[in-house]
């Protein structure tokens, strides 16, 4: 079980809306992680530097977070490494063949009103929910 | 190193420690704001709520006051407002994974950071689903476009 949070959720939250706006501001990307992922993976060419770049800048903030308080990280789902793994194939299959994740789609998409995101982040945060609610009534 | 490289770092850092504070970077409290049927808790709801309003409010301002990127180019902005099988199957899928595993790709690649051996497996087998995803499956769904 975890706590009831406002604060903090909502600040993390107000900052990554600015740090996407930085994106689009200074180099009128979409900051849409599996995109930018993706793209740094399989597609060549020029914008592989800033893809690079941007990935580089979450993995270094995260190094940055761990150092302040690693509780950030803290882990107690009970997911095992099989579970993750799974996991991963689907969201790499998921994002790729959907067009974004939580961050393009979700944040990104449907800042721009974009009615197509909106479409995509009620279905998988619905396929979210039906997915945990079989997984705990597996696991209880 | 050219600007715009050092404009992304600095916003992937930003967005990263967005991530961290947020909680989005604990499984458990995701699969929880996940878990409606169950033991619920709605705070993640919070950064969703607060990411997108601070990004609708902002990204308006940029585009009325900007007719370019401040480092040059053009804005990139998606235009597509049809609705395909792609876009639902894709997001089933994510959506699937995110709740298997309590991660998103932001979250699990900032988790990186951490030295999370989770994360690491999450990362690469997002990579190889991409990969699956270019070569396979998307190919799959236009042809069966094309056949119909």
């Amino acid at each position: 079980m975890t706590e009831f949070e406002v604060l903090m959720p909502l600040t993390g939250g107000i900052l990554i809306g600015i740090a996407a706006s930085m994106m689009l501001l200074f180099s009128g990307k979409i900051a849409g992680v599996s995109g930018i992922f993706g793209g740094m993976l399989f597609q060549q060419g020029r914008e592989r530097a800033w893809q690079l770049s941007f990935i580089s800048g979450l993995i270094v903030g995260g190094i940055l977070i761990y150092i302040m308080n690693e509780e950030l990280f803290e882990n107690s789902s009970g997911r095992g490494l099989l579970a993750v793994t799974v996991a991963g194939l689907l969201v790499g299959i998921g994002t790729r063949v959907g067009g974004g994740c939580t961050s393009g789609h979700g944040v990104c998409g449907i800042g721009r009103l974009s009615g197509r995101s909106l479409v995509a982040t009620i279905t998988f945060v619905f396929a979210g929910m039906v997915i945990v609610s079989l997984v705990q009534s597996f696991f209880h | 190193m050219a600007k715009s490289n050092i404009s992304s770092i600095i916003c992937g850092i930003i967005f990263s420690i967005g991530l961290g504070i947020s909680g989005m970077t604990q499984p458990q409290k995701v699969i929880g704001f996940l878990d409606v049927f169950g033991e619920w808790n709605p705070s993640l709801a919070f950064v969703m709520g607060g990411a997108v309003l601070s990004y609708l409010a902002l990204q308006l301002l940029i585009q009325r006051n900007f007719s370019i990127p401040v480092l040059g180019g053009s804005f990139q902005i998606p235009t597509r407002k049809d609705l395909d099988r792609s876009l639902i199957i894709g997001a089933l899928l994510f959506g699937s994974g995110w709740g298997l595993g309590g991660y998103c790709p932001g979250p699990a690649i900032t988790s990186l950071g951490s030295g999370s051996l989770n994360a690491l497996l999450f990362v690469v087998a997002m990579g190889v689903g991409m990969l699956l995803a270019d070569r396979v499956i998307s190919p799959m769904l236009a042809y069966e476009v094309v056949k119909s």
